[in-house]
């Protein structure tokens, strides 16, 4: 058991390695640019939203970087995700490995950005005088939460990836939908309790909003809480390791 | 105790036009009845065993299924029905140079590939100079993958291959990369492999590597089974007999038979030879330039009783 883990742990270190050398091709840059993209889109959001949605909230800047800051690592991790069985075909049909790591490898370095992302928000929100304390610990959680969710969903994409090769353009299309509903640039003040409710049925939702708790009203969620986030992460990654140990032999039909 | 077992293991594929739709294509097709899936068993009910330190060769025309059963060897696939006993560790050559990326150098690409084959970091930092050096790659180590020849690439995956010494080594179709030298070189390679007591599986369509490597062997047709033995001469000669008279031996007396005609149409073969030899060289007696036959004539006896011409 533990050398098969050792094993598996090489071979994902050398993955991760390869992932990342290939999609930033050797350049210093590439980190960079892939951290800018989602500042420039917080700038422009905060710059266009600030008037009209902005008004009545305090630090509507840290309000809406929660919002962009859990769902860019959502989209990012899941659409990456999507693509690790397919593109790492010519390996599975040929030698014996665990299909999961293709993903779980092309996750790390969505994690790694969202990392760094994480530290700049920090950054804006002691520029913004945000009033930091122990509290902030309790962040953990829900980065945890999302990790696993974001693994379960890039497995059951991955999965659905190589079944159907238009996922990735509905998956573009339900991201753009979840965006919207995801509540990033505007508040739920103006919605009835029950359709406030509504909005818990969204997991992105909820771990952006228990970030916004921590941070911008200096709280922590209840207990229900979080077992409502913990209940989507495990639900998640049950039914992608579940897709994926069913048809663990039948994707090499389909590549 | 058998290094790999395999009970009545039949595989079936699944092709039809269910690859490359998208959900769309797939959810109109099902509505209007167009969707199809064909099935094929591309093995059906095979056995065989190997000990320790066997090598099974793999003998069968395109399409017999040696390279899916290959594949339920290395656990790639699961047999559909049936089941294989693996007692170790395997390192199959499936299509040498899939599985390495172009982007990558040489040394990258040699790590990823050994992780693959599942070995740890500190036995690859020990081998990985000799896997080097085995290739033949010395001044290659920090080249992109891309850059290298196909020659290069196949020795690359083969010095991986075994130099990580596995329990069982599956090769298909390898033994015939590189120059005529590393080819001498690997088969070498291989030979001192086997004596160490690994368990090996070869395909390959050159029945003479079979002869020469092989000392039990599996005969495919269609995804059936022909035969398992291990009078590896005898099968040889009645699978090259077939391939000339495509008539498959239903039994063991049509195996003799076939070996027989073998034996026979060899043997004619060779007195041909020796009939065209000898005809050859009448001809060139009798037809050929009369000052060359002379002129031979002359030095013969120069050499041998120069008295004669004084």
């Amino acid at each position: 058991m533990i050398e098969k883990l050792k094993k598996n742990q090489f071979l994902f270190e050398e993955l991760v390695k390869r992932d990342f050398k290939q999609k930033y091709k050797r350049t210093v840059l590439g980190m960079g640019w892939s951290l800018l993209s989602p500042l420039l889109q917080l700038l422009v959001m905060s710059v266009v939203f600030k008037k009209f949605f902005g008004r009545g909230v305090n630090h509507y800047t840290i309000y809406l970087f929660c919002g962009t800051l859990v769902f860019s690592y959502f989209r990012e991790s899941t659409t990456g995700g999507m693509n690790a069985l397919m593109s790492n075909a010519r390996i599975f049909t040929k030698v014996n490995v665990p299909k999961y790591l293709f993903l779980f490898s092309k996750n790390v370095s969505a994690l790694i950005n969202f990392g760094l992302t994480l530290c700049i928000f920090f950054i804006f929100a002691f520029v913004d005088k945000i009033k930091f304390g122990p509290h902030f610990i309790a962040l953990i959680f829900p980065i945890c939460c999302l990790v696993v969710f974001n693994i379960g969903i890039g497995l059951i994409l991955s999965a659905l990836f190589v079944f159907f090769r238009d996922t990735s353009y509905l998956y573009d299309i339900f991201t753009l939908l979840l965006n919207y509903f995801s509540a990033i640039f505007y508040t739920l003040d103006v919605y009835t309790p029950t359709v406030r409710k509504l909005f818990l049925l969204n997991p992105i939702y909820c771990y952006i909003k228990y970030f916004r708790v921590v941070v911008l009203n200096g709280g922590i969620p209840s207990i229900s809480y979080h077992v409502l986030c913990a209940f989507y992460a495990v639900v998640a990654f049950g039914i992608g390791a579940w897709v994926y140990k069913k048809n663990n032999h039948k994707f090499l039909y389909y590549v | 105790m058998a290094i790999i077992k395999a009970n009545n293991v039949s595989i079936r594929y699944i092709t039809g036009d269910f690859k490359d739709i998208g959900l769309k294509e797939y959810v109109t097709r099902r509505f209007t009845g167009k969707y199809h899936v064909k099935e094929f068993w591309a093995d059906k009910n095979v056995s065989f065993s190997l000990d320790k330190g066997d090598m099974l060769g793999i003998i069968g025309t395109n399409g017999a299924g040696k390279s899916t059963l290959l594949k339920a060897v290395s656990g790639i696939m699961q047999p559909t029905e049936g089941n294989m006993e693996i007692n170790g560790s395997i390192a199959a050559l499936l299509e040498l140079a899939s599985g390495f990326d172009g982007e990558l150098t040489v040394r990258e690409n040699t790590y990823l590939r050994g992780a693959m084959l599942g070995y740890t970091r500190e036995f690859m930092d020990k081998m990985y100079n000799d896997i080097i050096d085995f290739a033949e790659l010395k001044d290659f180590q920090e080249r992109p993958f891309k850059q290298l020849s196909s020659g290069m690439k196949s020795r690359l995956a083969f010095s991986i291959a075994c130099l990580v010494s596995p329990d069982i080594l599956i090769l298909d179709e390898v033994l015939s990369v590189g120059d005529g030298a590393f080819r001498k070189k690997s088969g070498d390679k291989m030979k001192q492999i086997l004596e160490n007591g690994v368990t090996g599986i070869l395909v390959s369509h050159s029945v003479g590597q079979v002869r020469e490597m092989c000392n039990k062997i599996l005969w495919l047709d269609h995804g059936n089974q022909v035969a398992f033995s291990d009078d590896v001469k005898l099968y040889c000669d009645a699978y090259e007999e077939f391939l000339i008279t495509k008539k498959l031996p239903k039994n063991i007396e049509d195996v003799e038979k076939l070996a027989q005609d073998y034996e026979e149409r060899k043997r004619i073969e060779r007195e041909k030879a020796q009939q065209r030899e000898v005809e050859k060289l009448q001809n060139v007696l009798e037809t050929g330039d009369s000052d060359a036959a002379l002129d031979a004539a002359i030095n013969i006896i120069k050499k041998h009783k120069p008295e004669l011409l004084k």
